[in-house]
């Protein structure tokens, strides 16, 4: 028997994050209900672990685990994000609990766990892997967005979000099914391998692969599957709406491309085109239906559709340069999108009081600091020059007209310009109307504010000075594209 | 032979106890049925030979997860939901749906068995391994490792995820 | 050699067919035999002592899902148990270390359902 090489250096961040995770949930019984919020400094310790694991992560590049596990700078690089978004996460989620009386630290757990599945999600090689992580992520997420047990619009999203997610999950694995059945392998270089040289059989290969599109669209939530997202969005709970509208999006775009790009070059300019109309579409979509919304939430949820779109257009552009953009935007967009949803999380009262667009008149007169913070995340959404939304969207229009993508390139640049009117219009209303509300008991608590400094500082440092970042994107698209 | 017959056989009663399973008015009579579909898609597998298939399709589906759809029964008022009006009256959409699906079986009945050819799996069997069970294990525990040990945390997820959401309100709640 | 091990289970398929076809004959069979009279007194559930008040069919506790649910989990993990017991010999070491880790991990889910009393009754 040939035993497989166990190289625990590979998978170390998510070892990591695993055994925090148990951690959380075997001291959970242990510790009294005062004591709580450790479990969250516990979780936070994690993932401060698993990004100090990168390190030696990266200095084992190279196929494991009988090669279905990948470490190259792709992978690293989604990584680095997906603990990001994890960390914020849980800093903007802490007092949240407390406050909405919902203070379970099998939270910070799932959270953990959720983030574990991304992980699979980005580094692995095989499709079963993927497929593994995608129900990690999933399940977790849907407890998670069913977690203020008592609210029925928090039911409703569980509920809308495990039916769609788990029909979308069959339509994934339908396709994984398929293409085993055509080349015989679930890896994704076997795949092309085979892909190249036997015949292709086209007929089983495009439908196994646009049934794993339909089941990723559905999770990244772009038009036409999108119609989940703003019910789900609205009735979780604040920080996982941030959670859900960043993490799951990232590792969706992340699988989706390494699938496409390592498995099925052979079908490029087919998927080109798909991704031209689902990106059209969605842009559009999301845009416009984002300008009538009242409700914040649902608005940052038709906007995260949006954003879906945006990214879709450097999927369509395809080449280093749309792989890198798609890299960049989903770090830019998850920093600033964080961010907002950590002020409106704490701007709310409990049962999701005071998440109407108008409860926000005259907060610049009582709140400033908070406002401005606001209106910094907002531009950066809108595309703002010097914010990280800008440097991102810029990227990826720039690989558009590259690729001669241009009409999308247009669509693009006009929808950015609706979006304008409804995030503006959040300003508008900070600073041009008579306040409604007094928001006296907003606290701004040591773990939020820790918070709003990552995000900040990363949405001006991606936006001023975004060729570091930059270069790291280019790289890890360099070496997905091999 | 012997394959293609018990492949009719068991198809023809996972088929129409599947019919019969949306069809019944109380939801009980459905659960047994879809016992009836769950057993002969079993019997399928045994028939190709996946017998490590056959027992886990027997085990968990029949014996776990069919159990849980008739706890999920006893949670609801059966008698009750007999009566009521079936809310399902999407009959255009299925209509139009099920048209498109006939219509893509029909075609490839039309085009014959060489449609679809199937590949040969890229994992060579293992040396020395006697029947179907010790196959899939000795993939499982050497090759596919990483996702064995991946599908603990799925099942850890799955524990939390159950005991969070049906476990009774706490006080602060 | 594959056509030998569907071979071996044509026994089982005949045992099936004919447990099946055990109710059905028994049931017919005694339909044609019984004597064919009816009446309120044979309907009733008992023949004799209290007539039930209630529906048989109460709705349960939501306890008792939880209980199916963790069952269909921990039912899973079982199956993971077959094919490393048959190649235990093979596996040695390496497979009983492996999964000891994956059961190692499950039993902290199970701790922890204990711990959260999500199995007590009360």
């Amino acid at each position: 028997m040939n035993i497989p090489v166990v190289n625990l250096g590979a998978i170390l961040p998510a070892i990591m994050l695993s055994l925090f995770g148990i951690a959380i949930m075997v001291a959970e019984p242990f510790v009294s209900d005062a004591k709580k919020s450790w479990l969250g400094w516990l979780a936070i310790a994690g993932t401060i672990a698993a990004m100090l694991a990168l390190a030696p992560m990266s200095r084992q590049a190279g196929q494991w685990y009988t090669n279905l596990w990948i470490v190259d700078s792709y992978s690293i690089f989604f990584h680095f994000l997906f603990i990001l978004i994890a960390a914020i996460t849980i800093l903007t989620s802490m007092n949240f609990l407390q406050r909405e009386g919902i203070h379970h630290t099998e939270y910070y757990a799932l959270l953990l766990f959720a983030t574990v599945g991304m992980m699979m999600m980005a580094g692995s090689n095989e499709l079963i892997m993927v497929f593994l992580g995608l129900e990690i992520l999933s399940i977790a997420t849907y407890v998670l967005a069913g977690f203020r047990r008592t609210d029925l619009k928090s039911n409703e999203s569980a509920m809308k979000y495990f039916l769609l997610g788990s029909f979308s999950s069959a339509f994934f694995l339908y396709g994984v099914a398929l293409i085993f059945g055509a080349t015989g392998s679930t890896n994704l270089i076997v795949i092309a391998d085979s892909l190249r040289s036997g015949d292709p059989q086209t007929s089983l290969v495009s439908l196994a692969a646009a049934l794993m599109l339909i089941g990723l669209c559905f999770k990244v939530a772009v038009a036409p599957f999108h119609v989940w997202a703003p019910d789900v969005y609205e009735g979780a709970p604040t920080p996982v709406t941030g959670f859900m509208s960043v993490g799951p999006k990232a590792a969706g775009f992340a699988v989706l491309l390494r699938i496409f790009m390592t498995a099925f070059p052979t079908l490029e300019d087919r998927w080109t085109s798909v991704f031209w109309i689902v990106a059209a579409l969605t842009m559009l979509i999301g845009n416009v239906i984002a300008l009538v919304q009242p409700n914040i939430k649902r608005m940052l949820a038709y906007s995260s559709i949006a954003h879906a779109g945006y990214i879709a257009v450097a999927v369509a552009a395809g080449s280093e340069h749309g792989v890198s953009a798609v890299l960049f935007y989903t770090l830019a967009y998850s920093v600033t999108n964080l961010g907002a949803f950590a002020v409106v999380t704490m701007l709310s009262r409990s049962e999701d009081k005071l998440v109407n667009l108008n409860d926000y008149a005259g907060l610049a007169s009582k709140r400033p600091g908070l406002a401005a913070v606001l209106s910094l995340f907002m531009l950066s959404l809108a595309g703002v020059p010097g914010t990280a939304g800008f440097a991102g969207k810029f990227f990826i229009f720039k690989a558009a007209v590259q690729s001669g993508l241009i009409w999308l390139a247009v669509i693009g640049v006009i929808t950015t310009v609706v979006s304008f009117y409804y995030y503006l219009y959040v300003i508008v209303q900070m600073y041009m109307r008579d306040p409604n509300e007094e928001f006296a008991d907003v606290r701004t608590t040591g773990p939020l504010k820790l918070a709003l400094a990552i995000t900040i500082a990363g949405t001006l440092y991606l936006g001023i000075l975004p060729t570091r970042f930059l270069d790291w994107t280019v790289s890890a698209a360099v070496n997905a594209l091999r | 032979m012997l394959e293609l017959a018990l492949f009719y056989i068991f198809g023809t009663i996972a088929v129409v106890s599947a019919i019969l399973v949306i069809t019944q008015h109380n939801v009980v009579h459905s659960a047994i049925f879809l016992a009836g579909t769950l057993l002969s898609v079993a019997g399928i597998f045994l028939a190709l030979n996946a017998e490590f298939l056959a027992g886990v399709q027997v085990i968990v589906y029949v014996g776990g997860i069919l159990v849980l759809f008739v706890f999920v029964i006893m949670l609801i008022a059966v008698e009750r939901s007999t009566f009521e009006r079936q809310f399902n009256r999407q009959w255009k959409i299925a209509l139009i749906t099920s048209a498109i699906l006939i219509g893509e079986l029909v075609y490839v009945v039309y085009q014959g068995r060489d449609t679809f050819v199937l590949a040969e799996p890229a994992v060579p069997l293992v040396q020395g391994a006697a029947g179907n069970s010790q196959q899939v294990g000795m993939g499982l525990y050497t090759t596919y490792l990483l996702p064995f040990e991946i599908a603990s945390i799925l099942l850890l997820v799955a524990i939390v995820g159950a005991v969070v959401l049906a476990k009774k309100k706490t006080q602060t709640e | 050699m594959e056509q030998n091990v569907l071979a071996g289970y044509i026994p089982i398929f005949l045992f099936m067919g004919l447990t099946l076809l055990f109710p059905i004959v028994t049931l017919l069979a005694a339909r044609l035999i019984r004597p064919q009279t009816g009446g309120a007194g044979k309907l009733a559930p008992y023949e004799c002592g209290v007539d039930p008040d209630s529906d048989a069919r109460q709705r349960y506790a939501i306890r008792y899902y939880v209980v199916a649910i963790l069952f269909v989990i921990f039912d899973v993990e079982t199956v993971f148990l077959f094919p490393w017991a048959i190649n235990f010999n093979r596996l040695a070491l390496f497979g009983l270390i492996e999964m000891l880790v994956f059961l190692g991990i499950l039993i902290v889910g199970y701790v922890w359902i204990i711990k959260k009393g999500a199995l007590d009754w009360a």
